[in-house]
Order: C-alpha cells, then structure tokens, then sequence
C-alpha cells in the first residue's frame, strides 16, 4: 500500500486572525489510490476546510500537500495544472447558471484539455447517461431539481478525468426525497474504483462504501479507522458523543 | 436690437395688463428666441457639443472603470495568493489598489464642476481645446462611477461561482472571462446605461468654462433676448427627450437580458 499514496497531507494548518482560530491544527494523513475516505465531525470541526485545503481553495498557513508527487502548497507549483486532475462537488452545487448542462460540462475540457466540441460533447453525453439525465443535455441549471444539479456537477467534475474526487457535504443542501439519487451516483462511481474524499453527515453512505472513516474535532484528526471499528468500536469519549448524537 | 427691445416691451406690457399668454403672444415669444437672426443654431450647437462631451466621456469613463474594477477586483480576490508566491506581483498590484483607491475616493468626494474648473484653469490652462478638456474631466470623472460599478456587478456574483471554475483547473483570468464576467454583465449593463445617462445631465455645468453645451447654448439665448420662459423651456425638453429615449433603451436591454436568465 506505501507506494500508491495519491494524496499526502502533513502537518497541516489553517489559522484565521493570526492564530486566534485554529481551523485546522496539524492534519496528518495518507490518501491512497483507490480508497473512498469519509470525513465526520460536529460543525466547526474543520472537516470543509480541511477538504476545500486539497485543492487549495483555502490556502493553508503551514504544512504541505504532496499530490501526485508534487507539493501543490508550493507557490510555484501551477495549482491550475493539479486542480484538472482533482474533482471537486461542493455543497451548493455552483452550475454555471449562464450554461446549458452540456456547456458547463465540456466548458473546462475544451478550452483546457483543448478537445473539440465532438469528443467534448460525446463524453460528456456518455456520463450523462450514467446518471440517466440524456434528456436534461439542453437545459439550464434553473430548469433542474437540486438532486438532478448534483449529479450533473458530479459529471462535471468527471468530465476533466480526475484522479480524485472531493465532495464538500454533497447532500446538505439537498430535499431528504433527493438525497438518494446523489449517493447512487457516488456509490457507483466508489464501486469503479475512483479515489474520494467525501465530508458528510450521511453516517449510512460512510458504514457502507467508506473504506475509511476520518473523525475530527477542533481541527484535529481524533480517530481514523474501517467504518465497522469507527461505528462498532469507538474509543475516544469525543467520537462516542457525537456518534450517539448523529445516530 | 430694436426689434428685439419692441418686443420684450410689448410681451411685458401685455404680462402687466394681467392679459394670459394667448397662442399669438407664445408665437412671437418663439419667433423671438429662436428664429429670429438663427438662434435656434445656438441650440444645435449646444446639442451637438453636449452629446460630443457625453459620447466621448461615457467611452473615456468606461475604459477607465474598467481598468480600475480589474486592479480592485484582482486584488480584493488574488491579493492572498500573491502575497504568498512573494516578489514583485504582490507590492506592484498593491499600489496600483492605492492608486485606484485614492482616485475613487477623490472622484467621489468632490463635484464634478470643481474637478471641471480645476481641469480647465489649472492642470490644462495652456490647452485650447475647451472640448477635449470637459471630455478628459467628465470621462475622468465618469471612470470612478464606472468602476464601482463594475466591481459591484462583479462581486454581486457568489463566491462558489468562482471556486467553481477554478477547482476544474481553469485560472484567476480565464475563470473571470468565461464564467464571472458573462453573469456579471446582466447587471453590470443596465447600472452603465443609468450612469450615461446621469453623465449627459452633468455636463450641462460645461459653460462654468465657457464650452458652449445644449445649457449654455439656452442661457445664451436668454441671455440676449431678455427672455427666459422660451430657451429654459426648450432646453430642459431637449434635455428630457434624449433621457427619455434613453430610459427606453434601458428598460427594453433590462427585459432582454432577464429574458435570456433562465
């Protein structure tokens, strides 16, 4: 398992007001190939940051990101070149109102990748179809429900191929009756082996495709292990009150 | 100037006898003022050099609210990444934001007439190009607006909109043209079209130096017929008209954009 680590976080720390708040105080970790890694945690804990700090959407005060290999938290790394290659679904989903779905999902792959419009487009209806929307190809993002938004920004991001996908709380924001159609998409794509880092609240979907629970607190990891020893086995006090609050 | 004094004396003459201005006496009040030896060439004139001043203004005013909405905004979003890859980028960005700053700020907290006589008498005394400087004051002072305005349009777009296209690889000025610029734009449009309008009322304060705009050009009239009803009535029509159409212009843009929102 050593040699194939995608993602490797250390010594990670993210302060606001000059240290007054510790968002994340010193994250250690190994993200490796393969491997669906679920974040928990109480609200504040720093999990989002934590997530949004892989792909440098929040500019960490110290520690280092090596992906692929590379210190992406280097400023002279390009960061743009590593962001092709990692996925990101956010909370609120941030479909490009001004685009159809087909255009805001061969929008990044042609004027980056330099596809044309054909291979573009062909992709992109084949991932569509993987989400059963062929149909919605032409429609606006308003034209959407919340469940149908996610799932085209989850194809979005596939769009660009990535090695990993990061998902920021991919379902809080979405009706209960929807929540299911966006978990399917991700079980089927962790089932296709892709890497994930998903921060959620959804304690089903992190026991069952999770091969890896994170807990954390106070921007802190306070215990990572299988879902069935995070769930089944809890050993810090902190991790069995927030379980038997979420629960 | 007899006929002219005949007929001031027969207008006030017939306002003393208490008589109502009768279809006849509004007549001779326009024949006056405006046909009389061609004065209604003064209100040509007048026009033509206020739309000049306003046109060229609104095309100065924009090429500068566009280059100081650039710095702000640039800064305002990438001042943390730059400050961390260190050098020159950071320090150079940041003056241009103080630059920009104090430029605004000035703009704003002074009158567009002070910053027009200062202009005139001071910074470009030795020019003779009257037009060209209340072109260069009003543009300059159109600019600050301008940009404001733009940075507003560009910050009314959320946040995720450009966390969006940056985690798909795209950078600070590729996510701007294809993603955040186009949003903003539907807002950004009508608040511009509202500041020229704005803008062609403003340089009604041109004659303060003398430059003989659609204002000037009535109070020309006026100036030697003796009589103000007729000029100041038909300048502030003028003045109406265009806003009018242009209103119209704007409401029309505005349901054509929202239109487009879907």
């Amino acid at each position: 398992m050593k040699d194939d680590v995608l993602i490797s976080v250390q010594g990670l720390k993210k302060y606001y007001n000059n240290g007054k708040v510790k968002a994340l105080d010193g994250i250690t970790t190994d993200i490796h190939k393969g491997e669906v890694v679920v974040v928990i945690g109480p609200s504040g804990s720093g999990k989002s940051t934590f997530l949004r700090s892989l792909d440098l959407l929040e500019l960490p005060t110290s520690g280092k990101i090596i992906f692929d290999g590379v210190d992406i938290t280097d400023p002279k790394t390009d960061i743009n070149l590593h962001r092709r290659k990692m996925g990101m679904v956010f909370q609120h989903f941030n479909l490009f109102p001004h685009m159809t779905v087909l255009e805001n999902m061969t929008a990044a792959p042609r004027k980056l990748l330099k596809k044309t419009k054909e291979e573009a487009n062909e992709k992109a209806m084949t991932l569509l179809g993987k989400v059963g929307l062929t149909d919605r190809a032409d429609a606006y993002p308003s034209q959407l429900s919340g469940g149908q938004k996610q799932r085209i920004a989850i194809v979005r991001a596939l769009c660009m191929e990535p090695e990993v996908m990061l998902f920021d709380e991919p379902t809080s924001a979405l009706d209960p009756e929807m929540v299911g159609e966006v978990l399917d998409v991700m079980k089927a794509l962790a089932a296709a082996g892709m890497t994930m880092v998903v921060v959620t609240h959804e304690m089903g979907f992190a026991r069952e495709v999770g091969t890896r629970v994170i807990f954390m607190d106070e921007g802190k990891i306070i215990e990572q292990n299988t879902p069935e020893l995070i769930f089944g086995a809890p050993q810090s006090d902190r991790l069995k009150s927030f379980l038997n609050k979420v629960l | 100037m007899m006929p002219v004094r005949g007929a001031i004396a027969r207008i006030g003459r017939s306002l003393r006898e208490g008589k109502t201005m009768s279809f006849e006496k509004l007549k001779e009040l326009f024949i006056l003022n405006f046909v009389e030896k061609q004065r209604w060439k003064y209100l040509v004139e007048g026009l033509g050099n206020t739309m000049l001043i306003t046109l060229f203004a609104v095309l100065l005013g924009v090429a500068i609210g566009i280059v100081v909405a650039s710095v702000r905004s640039t800064f305002d979003k990438e001042q943390e990444t730059l400050k961390r890859r260190g050098g020159f980028g950071y320090f150079i960005l940041s003056v241009f934001n103080g630059i920009c700053k104090v430029y605004i700020t000035v703009i704003r907290g002074t009158p567009v007439v002070v910053q027009l006589m200062i202009l005139y008498f001071i910074i470009l005394a030795s020019s003779r190009n009257d037009l060209l400087v209340a072109v260069l004051a009003f543009g300059i002072n159109s600019g600050a607006y301008v940009a404001e305005i733009i940075r507003a349009g560009i910050m009314s777009i959320d946040n995720g909109q450009f966390e969006a296209g940056r985690s798909l690889g795209f950078g600070y000025i590729k996510t701007m043209t294809y993603i955040i610029i186009p949003q903003a734009f539907k807002n950004i449009l009508p608040a511009l079209l509202n500041e020229f309008i704005a803008l062609l009322k403003e340089t009604s304060v041109a004659g303060y130096v003398g430059i003989m705009d659609l204002t000037k050009a009535g109070d020309t009239i006026r100036g030697v017929t003796y009589s103000s009803f007729m000029p100041l009535t038909a300048i502030a029509l003028i003045y109406l008209l265009i806003v009018m159409i242009l209103t119209k212009l704007v409401s029309v843009i505005e349901r054509k954009l929202r239109k487009n929102e879907r």
